[in-house]
């Protein structure tokens, strides 16, 4: 009766440590980090990320958007369809300024640390 | 000197009456020379002959296939099928825009198909859904834009009457409405300068030249300063799509009308979290898409609208 509990123990400490090791590897590199785009707005509104991380957008609306930032600050998406997602990797610390280039009521900000 | 060169006839032709809504679309017809001409009846039938008639439609989005209307071009063919059965043949049409909903050559392929059944000519500005490509409104410039200024504006004139074009879905801001852009409004001046305070002037362009709903972005940031080159003349007529419904203000010398979309409604300022579209029950669809007249009385500016739906 002990042994499948102590198995499972072992993979359990098993997965933990590699789980473990791929935060760290995550948080060196800086954690992913998605928004979503829903009604017309970008949630959640402010990421804070570090440099380095992959910023994900995907677009949950039944119209298009796109991801353009103030300035050019960062390479612009293409217009996203339904369910289409964009990735851009922020590897310079700074406040970054973005909207939605077809509805520019919309915006959102990427704060990207050391 | 054709009739449209005489200083007179344009005085007398400065009433723009709007006839018929059809389907989707909208007719309108502009008469002149109806105040002065009443009592004469000769010269109420050379007015009659000198009306002009057009069709508005916007908002095709083709290639929308979501939940809210999974056949936009179906719909659109039904609109185009209206067109085509009114008893008095529009002189042309103008269309304001989102003809596409992704820029796609095949969304704009399936649109001039079912469009050119109307055998009008058509005057097109984009929407912001038609300049989505990857080369950023390329498709839409060699399709539609091909003798037209900058993004694509343009002016015409038709019975004496000044038809302009402009594109507000460019170079949109942070946080902000529509744009015109400096260019196009320098433009826009010269266009209007040296004509005749008598012209009537209609002016169209995708998204609302008035600010309908701020928080929506139902606006266009320049749009008063656009207006404010128009100041001097006593009849100007602005249609705009965008929001898919009607909308309409007057502010003295200016009648501001929106359109209705041929693929989905969208709701009214302020009554959804978001202006996305649109999903009503299936037998209410063509009710949102509907359809209304609209006259103008002599002697006044306001155009009287009657809306009515498409399917009853």
């Amino acid at each position: 009766m002990l042994r499948p509990i102590i198995a499972s123990s072992v993979l359990g400490a098993v997965v933990g440590s590699v789980l473990a090791a791929g935060v760290l590897f995550a948080r060196a590199e800086g954690t992913p980090a998605t928004v979503t785009i829903d009604n017309f707005s970008f949630t959640p509104a402010t990421v804070t990320v570090k440099a380095g991380t992959t910023v994900t957008w995907t677009n949950k609306d039944d119209i298009p958007h796109g991801v353009g930032a103030t300035n050019n600050a960062f390479k612009k998406s293409p217009a996203l369809d339904t369910d289409d997602s964009y990735t851009f990797t922020f590897t310079t610390p700074g406040t970054y300024q973005y909207f939605c280039y077809l509805h520019p009521k919309m915006v959102g900000t990427i704060v990207v640390e050391q | 000197m054709s009739e449209f060169d005489n200083r007179d006839g344009i005085n007398r032709r400065k009433v723009l009456e709007c006839m018929t809504w059809c389907g989707t679309g909208v007719l309108w017809t502009i008469a002149g020379g109806v105040p002065h001409s009443l009592g004469i009846m000769g010269e109420a039938q050379a007015a009659e002959t000198r009306s002009l008639s057009f069709l508005q439609i916007s908002d095709s989005h083709v290639g929308f296939d979501k939940p809210a209307n999974p056949n936009a071009l179906g719909t659109l063919e039904e609109a185009i099928t209206k067109v085509n059965a009114l008893p008095q043949k529009p002189a042309f049409m103008i269309h304001t825009g989102d003809i596409s909903h992704l820029s796609k050559e095949k969304e704009f392929d399936d649109a001039d198909h079912i469009i050119s059944q109307s055998r009008l000519d058509v005057h097109y500005v984009p929407g912001e859904h038609d300049l989505i490509d990857a080369d950023q409104g390329k498709i839409y410039r060699e399709r539609y834009g091909k003798a037209a200024k900058g993004a694509g504006w343009y002016s015409f004139d038709a019975n004496g009457v000044h038809f302009i074009g402009l594109v507000n879905v460019v170079n949109l801001q942070a946080g902000g409405l529509g744009n015109l852009g400096a260019e196009q409004l320098e433009w826009l001046e010269n266009d209007v300068k040296g004509r005749s305070a008598s012209s009537p002037i209609v002016l169209f362009a995708h998204i609302p030249l008035w600010t309908v709903y701020q928080d929506w972005g139902w606006g266009t940031q320049d749009g008063a300063q656009a207006l404010s080159y128009l100041k001097k003349f006593g009849s100007v007529t602005v249609l705009n799509g965008h929001i898919h419904q009607v909308m309409q203000k007057v502010e003295g010398n200016v009648t501001f009308h929106t359109a209705r979309s041929t693929a989905f409604p969208q709701p009214a300022p302020g009554t959804a979290p978001s202006p996305g579209p649109l999903k009503v029950p299936d037998d209410q669809l063509r009710k949102m898409l509907g359809i209304a007249n609209v006259t103008f009385k002599q002697n006044e500016q306001r155009l009287a609208i009657i809306d009515s739906p498409l399917q009853a």
